[in-house]
């Protein structure tokens, strides 16, 4: 007999948290301590050689985030996950158990303005290389593959426009180049879109957007799809030589289908250290919770908006997945089919102009640089998230400077209308 | 019988139904998988037997190694075989001349020979492949989770606090995705010509 299995709000509330065995306490507690003590030298010796289930300081693993990894791991479908410091420290840390001074990644150009900085600049500084291809083009991907590649890198729901990339596509090509293709996530929430099972083989979060949902932590997860044979080639060292700090066990061999969340814990996460706290994790736990109800929300309210939008006579273009006209409505049916998301981007015909305006004639949406909060909120992206690149770059990823991006939230979509109908008519 | 894919309750009831396991290649050297996985199993209250030719004369964690299956004098429910997938059918042929045959041949995490499971299946056995006993129990237990290890389990049961000897419940409710589908994404992935 095989027995029914829990669906997706069952493992939102559930998995990864069980009543704490010394108190019986239901909500999962807040284990805010540095470090744990052992039974005995023997003990210490066995967590430290990776040999036993047990914890030791929470730099490497926590108990209140080991509960927050169970969960995402579960909902995205993958066989582990590391929760770290931020999204971008999900992003260093993966890409250091891949890459090699010299070596290259390619990365879809349309991504969040800072992970755009930190490929161009931060990780130009360790050696590591990216290439750039058009998410719209996979021949374009295909075209960018070389020896020294390692690793492709999209955006499911890519910043700031919420196109919709083609990630069956795009690891079609990753999957002939021998190299993982790491998708994240972070837009659209593994509630719409799961990309392990489109053939992404990791996944990365920033927590501190729709799966926080609240605004309130900053959070970062890596999710490892169980699905890359790293042993391959011996293309990644990392995962595949003996490590000498762990007495030359090879990680691939013995953690089987997560040794890539493992490497990414005790190669990655124990020596850059970027370690979430405790307290945020257990904010992001309660967050989740109630991740399918925000995102139905967020999704209708985002599909209101955007049809009022397109139908102002001082809006140019909107640009959302999730309506019929729209160039990637077609993708949208197919990886997002619950809903295109509740970020997207629309232009003013007043151009730059009418932007700042409009920005600063809201009432209630706020003006500042995040998304995926229950509030409502509006950014420039031009003078903000992509300021740093140049007018061309600007364009192709998304943010022209007559562009305005909208993060909407879960209050009632009439008054979000009012209030931009409101604004662009002040 | 899918190996590429088992059923929680077929391991769950493997893991719930033996009491000795007898490891086939168990290492007497401290920061090998076999001496932490022997050690695991023995914690969670499973009578190990090392088996080990290279080692004879010493023991395992207080266990004397023996050199062969057939050295070991008394039936054991289960072989673990940690050994390369080239060596496992000599291991199976042996186990099936022993009176009583084990119940269950279980080949490590990496470890992979589906004629050896063929004759071990006909003559009724369970077999197991490129599987670790130590991840699945502390998977279906739950302990590994410590490490962010998807279970793909849940229970609103409280744990207990594991001691040594202790066995803990495997009867947890079952998730679907995870390990499973990607895993068999990945088997199928590797079979086919790149």
């Amino acid at each position: 007999m095989t027995d029914r299995l829990p669906g997706f709000s069952t493992l939102a509330v559930h998995a990864g948290a069980q009543p704490d065995p010394t108190t019986g306490a239901r909500v999962t507690p807040i284990y805010q301590t540095t470090s744990f003590v052992f039974n005995d030298a023997d003990h210490a010796a066995s967590l430290f050689g990776l040999q036993a289930f047990g914890n030791i300081y929470t730099r490497i693993g926590n108990p209140t985030t080991a509960v927050l990894e169970e969960r995402i791991a579960a909902l995205e479908g993958g066989t582990a996950a590391l929760a770290v410091a931020s999204g971008h420290a999900a992003q260093v840390v993966v890409l250091q158990q891949l890459l090699m001074p010299g070596d290259e990644f390619i990365a879809a150009r349309k991504l969040y303005g800072g992970s755009i900085n930190q490929f161009t600049h931060a990780f130009k500084s360790f050696g590591w290389n990216v290439a750039w291809a058009d998410p719209d083009d996979i021949g374009s991907f295909e075209r960018a593959v070389t020896p020294r590649t390692k690793a492709i890198f999209i955006e499911s729901i890519a910043n700031p426009a919420g196109s919709i990339t083609d990630i069956e596509g795009i690891a079609e090509v990753a999957r002939r180049a021998g190299v993982p293709l790491i998708v994240d996530n972070t837009l659209a929430t593994p509630y719409l879109i799961r990309p392990i099972d489109h053939g992404a083989d990791i996944v990365v979060h920033s927590l501190t957007k729709f799966l926080g949902g609240h605004g309130n932590s900053l959070g970062g997860i890596i999710v490892d799809g169980g699905t890359f044979d790293w042993s391959k080639d011996n293309k990644y060292p990392m995962l595949n030589e003996p490590r000498p700090e762990y007495h030359g066990i090879r990680i691939q061999e013995t953690f089987g289908n997560f040794a890539f969340a493992i490497a990414c814990r005790v190669l990655g996460l124990r020596d850059l250290g970027p370690a979430i706290s405790p307290f945020n994790a257990f904010m992001i736990l309660t967050g989740i919770e109630t991740l399918p109800l925000r995102m139905q929300k967020h999704c209708e309210n985002a599909k209101a908006v955007a049809e009022f939008l397109a139908g102002h006579s001082a809006v140019a273009s909107v640009n959302y997945a999730g309506l019929a006209s729209d160039k990637y409505n077609k993708l949208a049916r197919k990886y997002a089919p619950k809903g295109a998301g509740a970020v997207f981007t629309f232009s003013l015909r007043g151009g730059y102009d009418a932007g700042v305006n409009l920005v600063s004639n809201l009432k209630l949406f706020s003006h500042l640089a995040n998304v995926g909060d229950t509030r409502s909120l509006v950014i420039h992206p031009a003078s903000t998230t992509h300021s740093q690149l140049d007018d061309a770059a600007k364009v192709k990823s998304g943010a022209a400077p007559d562009v305005v991006r909208l993060s909407i939230g879960i209050e009632d979509k009439e008054d979000l209308i009012a209030d931009l109908e409101q604004a662009l008519s002040a | 019988m899918n190996h590429d894919a088992y059923d929680d309750n077929y391991i769950r009831s493997i893991l719930n139904g033996v009491k000795s396991i007898a490891m086939v290649g168990a290492s007497p050297v401290n920061v090998r998988p076999s001496y932490f996985a022997f050690k695991y199993l023995a914690q969670r209250g499973y009578d190990m037997i090392p088996v080990n030719p290279g080692h004879v004369g010493k023991s395992l964690l207080g266990k004397p190694f023996v050199a062969s299956l057939s050295d070991i004098g008394h039936p054991v429910d289960m072989i673990d075989i940690f050994r390369n997938s080239s060596h496992i059918m000599p291991v199976v042929d042996e186990a099936l001349t022993l009176s009583p045959p084990p119940k269950v041949i279980w080949m490590q995490l990496g470890a992979r020979d589906d004629a050896a499971a063929e004759k071990a299946e006909a003559a009724g056995l369970k077999v197991v492949m490129n599987r670790c006993p130590k991840i699945e129990y502390g998977r279906l237990s739950s302990e590994i989770s410590w490490m962010g290890v998807n279970s793909r389990t849940l229970s609103s049961k409280r744990a207990p606090i594991p001691t040594q000897g202790m066995r803990l419940s495997l009867n947890r409710m079952s998730v679907g995705g995870g390990a499973t589908t990607a895993s068999d994404r990945a088997a199928k992935n590797k079979s086919e010509p790149t």
